[in-house]
């Protein structure tokens, strides 16, 4: 099942579902970077609210995905991580280098929406 | 419910699988939802670690009651080439990356009791319990 | 010659287990109410229908002796499986239980101590083949019994942790943990899980960990708050964990502790403003008196 994507205004909004397969992951990683490209877009905002476990192969994944995009100029930031998924990740010593995390997808645009209204009135 | 259930590994659609029979279990038996995201992210790592190196294998899982204590027990099986040095795959380099890849170390930080059998050219037995706490 | 005689003469001495088991079958009720008359005798069986007490040493007679019988204990094992889950006996004390069980021993001991007592020989041997047996039992039932109680009472104990919510919030977005007392890892995990779950119902970006009541700060203890400030990162808040003393500071930082995540002030007031200006608050400090800020 392919990870759905949504354009909202100069973000990517990537919902992953309950249990994606490690093939579903991999296209998203695809997904994301052609996306990013070509709408030149700002943020890409991971959502794994629904994600059941996450596991080495799913977290190299993201950080995977978080570096091609920063590369084109696309900041990644993964959002929804759940209470037990977080203590799981860091009891395994799992993290998310290089991408923010925020508690929900609200918090993850208003994250992008701020570093946003700071870049106009810094210049 | 049976009393072990066997879920035989040999795509990364079974790794879902696997891991979320091992939750439900772990849920039937009423152990906390941190302890089911830890049991089924250990068999996640278990069982990508079959596909890795051995191309197949199976996991099992059986319901553990001793004295009252009830408990989650998982067997990850494979005849493939066997890990030659147990002690330095089990060495947790894992978080900083340097660990051979396996995902040996992490199941073991996630579950109460993890023993691993393992003969060059034969292959892998893991064998892990967890405990509500 | 003189040693087969004494051979055979041994062999005729010996009690064999059909023997025992014969002799418990027969008298079955007898020895169950000769029990069950003990306990009330000793008062043990207060908070007990007459319907259970028939029930369960019914039971547990007639398991007693089928082990004996069969020199196995599975019997056994699974009775005492049983009886937790449904509950049984769960009003009652494990003095009692395993008085119980003892008194059970005795009862059904004495009834050898009767049959055989003009003869030490046969009765040495009647012993030999049941003392084990009955020992055995009684430890299977009673450490089963205490085993769901201790379950029973560290459900209760999380249950009451879980209610007195040690994790305050302050302020819009920013919680505040004050731990005291000693931390083991299951107290360390219990207090990351709620701080956690705090952290996504309040909606929190910020949370103040305080650890100056922590009596014993050492290398596992800052292993935990590692995880836990990791663990509230990927939920999107900053943890800052005041209390830490210079000296536990060089303490951890020379067994290896990598401090260089720990986002650490002195004292909690320090902490909790450091929070606000985190979360956009400007941090002013009015004398009440003197109306003057600070």
């Amino acid at each position: 099942m392919r990870v759905p994507i949504l354009k909202q205004g100069d973000c990517l909004i990537a919902s992953v579902q309950a249990a994606p397969t490690d093939t579903a992951l991999v296209q998203l990683q695809q997904d994301l970077v052609e996306q990013a490209g070509r709408f030149h877009s700002r943020g890409a905002i991971i959502d794994v609210t629904a994600l059941d476990v996450m596991d080495s192969f799913a977290c190299r994944a993201l950080r995977a995905v978080t570096q091609v995009l920063r590369l084109r100029g696309t900041e990644t930031a993964v959002v929804g991580i759940q209470p037990e998924v977080a203590f799981s990740m860091a009891q395994l010593g799992l993290t998310l280098e290089g991408a923010a995390t925020a508690l929900d997808l609200g918090e993850g645009l208003a994250h992008f929406q701020k570093s946003k209204g700071g870049a106009n009135r810094g210049g | 419910m049976a009393d072990e259930t066997r879920v035989p590994i040999n795509s990364d659609a079974d790794i879902v699988d696997a891991r979320q029979l091992g939750r439900a279990l772990a849920a039937q038996l009423g152990l906390s939802t941190t302890d089911q995201v830890l049991i089924a992210t250990a068999i996640s790592e278990l069982a990508r670690n079959i596909i890795q190196y051995a191309k197949q294998g199976e996991i099992l899982l059986s319901a553990l009651n001793q004295g009252g204590r009830r408990g989650v027990i998982v067997i990850a099986r494979d005849e493939g080439p066997g890990i030659p040095d147990v002690e330095r795959a089990l060495q947790d380099g894992y978080s900083t990356g340097e660990s051979l890849g396996l995902g040996l170390p992490g199941a073991r930080r996630l579950m109460d009791e993890f023993e691993i059998v393992s003969e060059v050219g034969k292959g892998t037995t893991v064998t892990a319990r967890k405990w509500a706490k | 010659m003189q040693s087969t005689k004494t051979r055979s003469t041994a062999k005729a001495r010996e009690v064999t287990v059909e023997e025992l088991v014969t002799h418990f079958r027969e008298r079955r009720e007898s020895l169950r109410t000769q029990w069950v008359q003990a306990m009330m005798t000793k008062d043990l069986l207060s908070g007990l229908t007459e319907e259970e007490v028939h029930t369960e040493s019914t039971a547990i007679s007639d398991t007693c002796v089928g082990c004996l019988e069969t020199g196995k204990y599975d019997d056994a094992e699974s009775y005492a499986k049983r009886m937790t889950e449904r509950g049984a006996l769960r009003g009652m004390m494990p003095e009692q239980i395993l008085a119980g069980m003892l008194t059970l021993r005795d009862v059904y001991g004495r009834s050898l101590f009767e049959r055989y007592r003009r003869d030490p020989a046969r009765l040495l041997s009647a012993l030999d083949a049941y003392e084990p047996v009955a020992s055995r039992i009684v430890s299977i039932i009673a450490v089963a019994f205490v085993a769901e109680r201790e379950r029973v009472v560290r459900q209760q104990q999380d249950a009451m942790r879980e209610m007195s919510t040690p994790v305050l919030q302050i302020r819009e977005g920013l919680l505040l943990l004050p731990i005291i007392g000693l931390v083991d890892s299951l107290r360390a995990r219990q207090l990351t899980e709620q701080l956690l779950r705090s952290i996504r119902a309040a909606r929190a970006k910020v949370a103040v960990v305080d650890i100056t009541g922590v009596p014993v700060v050492d290398s596992k203890v800052a292993n935990h708050l590692l995880q836990t400030i990791s663990a509230a990162q990927l939920m999107g808040a900053k943890v800052i964990v005041t209390g830490l003393s210079a000296e536990i500071a060089t303490t951890l930082v020379a067994v290896g502790v990598d401090l260089s995540k720990i986002h650490t002030l002195c004292d909690l007031q320090g902490g909790i403003d450091e929070a606000d200006r985190l979360l956009g608050y400007r941090v002013l400090h009015v004398r009440e008196e003197t109306g003057r800020t600070q």
